[in-house]
């Protein structure tokens, strides 16, 4: 898994494809580097994503549970219109801000 | 292209072939000519019956099997996926959004819901003991043909 700590925000760059296959290391990578950092803020980048099932909605909605413990958020940045209609579709936009690029 | 063509594929449960699966029925669906979305949505829905087969059906057990069946009938395609699991005791419950068996593993309950969100048709037969087999339906190019046979 790729990411980026700054304070305490954790970016993960997730892979081309999130499903089951890859969710669970994704979850436990995530957890490790939550807990090391005191990870508040989760921001999960589908830059390179271009398909997610529902095992991504439940790897966002663990990360969602642990950080708003502590009062924390999740975001998704860089989602393209499938991820967004994926995103939307399973609720988990109720709990999880999309990042909106400035079009120039 | 006009008329029928089937074909099936038969691999191991495991979390690998998830990939394969959807990309397989991907792959076969091109010849209707669908949308990329038409494709990302079959897509979708093949990895959430195949997920389910191998975390739910085998619940990790390598060894079954699980078969795709896919068919073309005209524009309609079909697609069914089918394990030799331990079957679902309450379909209706099953389907609901947000019910999961497995909470623990942080399961989002969201796979049916997927299912019928991003195809025209789903029908799940399951045999506790058994093994569960889910079909689905999607026509693809819907409305289609009416602008692509316009003449200028």
């Amino acid at each position: 898994m790729k990411y980026q700590v700054q304070e305490n925000c954790l970016t993960i760059y997730l892979p081309g494809e999130v499903d089951d296959h890859n969710a669970d290391g994704i979850r436990r990578e995530a957890d490790a580097v939550i807990d090391r950092n005191h990870i508040k803020y989760v921001i999960f980048d589908f830059e390179k994503t271009d398909f997610m099932d529902s095992s991504g909605i439940g790897v966002i909605m663990g990360r969602y549970k642990t950080v708003s413990l502590i009062g924390g958020e999740v975001w998704a940045v860089h989602a393209n219109e499938r991820i967004r209609k994926i995103l939307t579709l399973s609720g988990v936009t109720k709990i999880m801000q999309i990042y909106e690029e400035e079009t120039v | 292209m006009k008329g029928t063509n089937e074909m099936e594929i038969r691999f191991d449960s495991r979390s690998e072939n998830e990939g394969f699966a959807r990309v397989a029925v991907a792959s076969f669906m091109t010849q209707l000519n669908p949308t990329v979305e038409e494709v990302a949505d079959v897509k979708t829905a093949v990895s959430e019956a195949v997920t389910n087969a191998v975390i739910h059906g085998y619940e990790g057990r390598r060894t079954g099997k699980i078969c795709i069946r896919c068919k073309i009938r005209e524009n309609v395609f079909t697609v069914e996926v089918s394990d030799s699991g331990k079957g679902i005791r309450n379909v209706d419950e099953a389907m609901q959004p947000m019910f999961t068996t497995k909470p623990e593993q942080e399961r989002s309950g969201m796979g049916f819901a997927f299912m019928e969100a991003f195809m025209d048709r789903v029908e799940v037969e399951s045999e506790p003991g058994r093994g569960t087999c889910v079909k689905m339906e999607r026509t693809v190019g819907k409305g289609r043909e009416i602008w692509t046979t316009q003449s200028l």
